[in-house]
C-alpha cells in the first residue's frame, strides 16, 4: 500500500515561502468566494444546484501548482475552487453562478457547468463519472498531438463506484495516457459514507489492476498535496503512463445548498475544522517561518475581498443573456 | 443416397460468397469436421467443415468462383461404397431450412443502383459496395486531415468487424486507427475529450445497439457541452455503425435509433441509403464541426451503387434527395427503407400510380422543404421507416406537413413503420415485424383512396 504522504509533519524545505504565501492566498480566494456564493444563494441570485469547496481547497490548489501551460483539467459539479485555481475570472464564474452574460457559459450553463479553453478547464460535469472518460480522451489528445501535456480528471469518493472510472484506467493503463487522476475523498459522496458505498475503502489500490501508479495524500495539507502532486506530474511526463491519487479532504458544508448533513455528527465536522483546516493550518506555518507578518495577512485579505466583492457586484450587474441567447449554441455553423 | 453440400450462410446477413480455395479433392474421404473449402463471405474468410462422412463425389464449382449463392450446391458426397456415376446432374432445387423463405429483409433484392440518379454535377462515377464507399470516406478524411482518427472494436488488426476499415490499419498505422476493449461507455466518453482536445474522432460503434451503453455521453457529453459552455466547447465526433435489423439477430440487435438521436438539439444524425450517400455523407459528417450520429445499415454494406469518381465528393448535410420523381403520392424514406419504397414505386407504376420517393438523407436536420414541395404537388404522404411507429420520425414528418401543408393534403398522411414489438427472432414474425414493400404499396394506394 502507499503510504500517504503528509501524516508526518510536512517539510517545507522543498517548497519556498513565496510558493507558500501564494497557495494560502488562492486557498483563501476559493474559502471566501464559495462563502459569497452561498451568500448569493441564500438571497435567490443563485438557482439551482450549487455545490461548495470549502474544507476541500488544498486539494486543487496543491495540485494545480504542479500544472503546466497547455495541461487540461477537468472535473465534477464541484467546480468553482477548480476554475479558480486554474486562474479563471472570478468574476465570470459568479457571473455564471447568477446566470448573466458575463459568465463563462454566457449564462448557459450555470454552477455545473462552465469551461474555459484558454485556461485549459474543461467542465464542470453534471453527470457523476462522466468526466473520467473525457479526462481520459483530452490525456489521448496530449499523447496524439505529442504537444508534453497531461489531463487532470478530477472525482470523489461517490464517482469511484461508476463502471465508466475503470473502462478509463483500463485504456489509460492500455495506451500508458499521460493522465492523473485525483479522488477527491470526502468521505461522503452525497449522504453516503464510503464505507457505506464501497466494498473496499482503500480507494487508490483500485488503480492497481489496471497498472495505474498509485498514492494516498493528506489532502488537508496543502503542501503534501503539492509534494505528490509534483512527483505525479514527474512521472507521468516521463511517459511511464497514468497515476491515480487518493486525496483525503474534507467538506464542510452538505453536499448541495440544500444538504442539512445530517449523516454526520456537529463533533466530525468541528473536529476537522479546528484541527485539520488547510488554511489555518498553513497560516500558523507562515506565522512560524515568520514569513507573514500580521500586516501581510491583512493585506491578503484585503486583497481576496476586493476581488470576491468585485465578483459578486460583476454577477449582479451583468445583465441576463439576451432572449436571441436562446437559440445559438446549439450548433457550430459548418464552414 | 449422394448428398449435396450447399454453399452455407456464414452470417446473418450472407447472400452470396467466393470460393475462396477447396482443401479436398474429388476421391478423398471425408469424415464429419473435417475442413473441406474457405469460403470468403462480404465481411470474412470462414472455414466450411464437413456434416457428413463419405466420398468426395464431386466439386461442382471451381475454386476462385465468386458470388455463389447461399444454398446453391458447391459439391456432391459419396455415401459408402456408392458410385460417381450415382450422381444425378440436376442439382437439388429444395431449399435448406436454413433460409427463410420469407423474403429476408431484402437482403435479396435486386440492385436498385439504376434508378438512383447519380449526382448530377460528376461526369465519371464508378460502382462501388456500400461498404467500400464508406472506407473511401475515412480514408480521404484522414489522408486530408491528421486530426482525423478510427477507434472501435475490432476496427484494427480486424479489419472491422463488418470489414468497413479494411486496409486502413495498413495504410495509416495503430496510431490512427485503434482498436478499442469492448468498453463503449469508456471509449465515447474518450472520444468527446479527444475532441475537446482539439481531435477529430470517428467511433465505429460494432452495432448502434452497443451504443445504449455510451449514450450518456453521446447527449450529456457531446451534443450538450458547446451550449452549455457558451460556444467554447465544439464536439466534432462522428459516432456510426450499423442501425436497424440485420437478418435474424433478434430483439436487442435489431432496433433503429433514428428517432431517438432525432430528438436532441445539438446532434446531427445521418441515414445514408446508396454508395454515394454513404461516401458524400460521412466525409461531410468527418469535415462538421458537430457531433454528428451516422446511421448505416449492415444489409446494405454489400449492395453496390453508382459512386461519384472523385475524391472530393461531399454531400450537404440537411438536403434530402428525390431518388425517383411522381406526382400522385409522396413516399419518404430513409435509409434500407428508400430500396424498398423504390421497388413499391415500380410496382404502383404498374398500376398507374407515380409515386415521388425521398431519400432522406438527414434526419436532424430534417429536410422539411423538399417534403412539403412534394406534398404540394402530389397532396398524399406515405412515410416509411424500420424504427417503430410511436414517437418516430414519421410522426415528426406528419406533424410538419400538417404545420406547413395541411391544406395541401388530399389524404391523412400514413406511416409505414415496424411493429410495435420487440424484433422477434423467427423468419416468418421478423418479416412481419418489418416494413415490407406490399406494406408500402398497400399505403400509397390507401392515401390515393384505391
Amino acid at each position: 500500500m502507499a503510504k500517504q504522504r503528509g501524516n508526518t509533519k510536512p517539510a517545507t524545505s522543498s517548497v519556498g515561502s513565496k510558493t507558500l504565501v501564494q497557495f494560502y492566498r488562492d486557498m483563501l480566494l476559493i474559502r471566501r468566494f464559495e462563502e459569497r456564493a452561498g451568500q448569493l444563494y441564500g438571497m435567490g441570485l443563485i438557482g439551482g444546484f450549487c455545490h461548495l469547496y470549502i474544507g476541500q481547497e488544498a486539494v486543487v490548489v496543491g495540485l494545480q501548482a504542479c500544472a503546466k501551460p497547455g495541461d487540461s483539467v477537468i472535473t465534477s459539479y464541484r467546480d468553482h475552487g477548480h476554475m479558480l485555481a486554474c486562474g479563471m475570472d472570478p468574476k465570470g464564474v459568479m457571473a455564471e453562478l447568477t446566470g448573466r452574460i458575463g459568465g463563462y457559459s454566457r449564462g448557459k450553463g450555470g454552477s455545473m457547468h462552465m469551461f474555459s479553453r484558454e485556461k485549459g478547464f474543461y467542465g464542470g460535469h453534471g453527470i457523476v463519472g462522466a468526466q473520467v472518460p473525457i479526462g481520459t480522451g483530452l490525456a489521448f489528445a496530449h499523447k496524439y498531438k505529442n504537444d508534453g501535456g497531461l489531463s487532470f480528471s478530477y472525482f470523489g469518493d461517490g464517482a469511484a463506484n461508476q463502471g465508466q472510472i475503470y473502462e478509463s484506467f483500463n485504456m489509460a493503463g492500455l495506451w500508458k495516457l499521460p493522465a492523473i487522476y485525483v479522488i477527491e475523498n470526502n468521505k461522503y459522496g452525497m449522504g453516503t459514507s464510503v464505507q457505506r458505498a464501497s466494498a473496499s475503502p482503500d480507494l487508490h489500490k483500485r488503480g492497481e489492476p489496471f497498472g495505474l501508479r498509485t498514492m494516498t495524500v493528506d489532502g488537508m495539507s496543502v503542501m503534501a498535496v503539492y509534494e505528490a502532486g509534483r512527483e505525479a506530474t514527474e512521472y507521468v511526463r516521463a511517459g511511464h503512463g497514468p497515476v491515480l491519487m487518493e486525496v483525503n479532504t474534507y467538506r464542510y458544508r452538505g453536499h448541495s445548498m440544500s444538504d442539512p448533513a445530517k449523516y454526520r455528527t456537529k463533533e466530525e465536522l468541528q473536529k476537522m475544522r479546528e484541527q485539520f483546516d488547510p488554511i489555518d493550518r498553513l497560516r500558523a506555518l507562515l506565522v512560524e517561518m515568520k514569513a507573514v507578518d500580521e500586516e501581510g495577512f491583512k493585506a491578503i485579505d484585503k486583497e481576496i475581498k476586493d476581488i470576491v466583492t468585485a465578483a459578486a457586484e460583476f454577477s449582479q450587474t451583468s445583465p441576463e443573456p439576451d432572449p436571441s441567447e436562446l437559440w445559438t449554441d446549439v450548433l457550430v455553423d459548418a464552414a | 443416397m449422394t448428398i449435396q453440400i450447399l454453399m452455407p450462410a456464414l452470417s446473418p446477413t450472407m447472400t452470396e460468397g467466393k470460393l475462396a480455395k477447396w482443401l479436398v479433392k474429388e476421391g478423398d474421404k471425408v469424415s464429419s469436421g473435417k475442413i473441406l473449402a474457405e469460403i470468403e463471405t462480404d465481411k470474412a474468410t470462414m472455414e466450411l467443415e464437413a456434416v457428413d462422412e463419405g466420398t468426395i463425389g464431386k466439386l461442382l464449382v471451381s475454386e476462385g468462383a465468386e458470388a455463389i449463392p447461399v444454398n446453391q450446391p458447391i459439391a456432391v458426397l459419396l455415401e459408402g461404397d456408392e458410385k460417381v456415376s450415382a450422381i444425378k446432374t440436376a442439382p437439388a432445387a429444395a431449399a435448406s431450412p436454413m433460409v427463410a423463405k420469407t423474403e429476408p429483409a431484402a437482403a435479396v433484392a435486386a440492385p436498385i443502383a439504376a434508378s438512383s440518379a447519380p449526382e448530377k454535377e460528376y461526369s465519371s462515377f464508378k460502382t462501388q459496395t456500400v461498404r467500400e464507399a464508406l472506407r473511401d470516406a475515412m480514408a480521404e478524411e484522414m489522408r486530408r486531415d491528421q486530426n482525423v482518427f478510427l477507434m472501435g472494436e475490432e476496427v484494427a488488426e480486424y479489419q472491422g468487424a463488418y470489414k468497413i476499415s479494411q486496409g486502413l490499419l495498413d495504410e495509416f498505422g495503430a496510431k490512427r486507427v485503434i482498436d478499442t476493449p469492448i468498453t463503449e461507455h469508456g471509449f465515447a466518453g474518450l472520444s468527446v475529450g479527444a475532441a475537446f482536445g482539439g481531435l477529430r474522432p470517428i467511433v465505429e460503434f460494432m452495432t448502434f445497439n452497443f451504443a445504449m451503453q455510451a449514450i450518456d455521453h453521446i447527449i450529456n457529453s457531446a451534443a450538450k457541452t458547446l451550449y452549455m459552455s457558451g460556444g467554447q466547447m465544439g464536439c466534432p465526433v462522428v459516432f456510426r455503425g450499423p442501425n436497424g435489423a440485420a437478418a435474424r439477430v433478434g430483439a436487442q440487435h435489431s432496433q433503429c435509433y433514428a428517432s431517438w438521436y432525432a430528438h436532441i438539439p445539438g446532434l446531427k444524425v445521418l441515414a445514408p441509403w446508396s454508395a454515394a450517400d454513404a461516401k458524400g455523407l460521412l466525409k461531410a459528417a468527418i469535415r462538421d464541426p458537430n457531433p454528428v450520429i451516422f446511421l448505416e445499415n449492415e444489409i446494405l454494406y454489400g449492395q453496390s451503387f453508382q459512386v461519384p469518381d472523385s475524391d472530393d465528393f461531399v454531400l450537404p448535410i440537411g438536403k434530402a434527395k428525390i431518388e425517383r420523381e411522381g406526382s400522385h403520392v409522396t413516399i419518404v424514406a430513409f435509409s434500407i427503407m428508400v430500396g424498398k419504397a423504390l421497388q413499391a414505386a415500380e410496382a404502383l407504376a404498374k398500376e398507374g400510380i407515380e409515386a415521388e420517393v425521398i431519400n432522406l438523407r438527414s434526419i436532424r436536420p430534417l429536410d422539411t422543404e423538399t417534403i412539403i414541395r412534394s406534398i404540394q404537388k402530389t397532396n398524399r404522404c406515405v412515410t416509411v421507416e424500420e424504427g417503430w411507429a410511436t414517437s418516430g420520425i414519421g410522426c415528426e414528418i406528419g406533424a410538419r406537413i400538417m404545420e406547413q401543408a395541411f391544406d395541401d393534403l388530399d389524404a391523412p398522411v400514413l406511416r409505414v413503420a415496424g411493429k410495435d414489438v420487440p424484433m422477434p427472432y423467427a423468419a416468418n414474425l421478423e418479416a412481419m415485424a418489418l416494413p415490407q414493400i406490399t406494406d408500402i404499396i398497400s399505403a400509397a394506394k390507401a392515401v390515393c383512396y384505391r
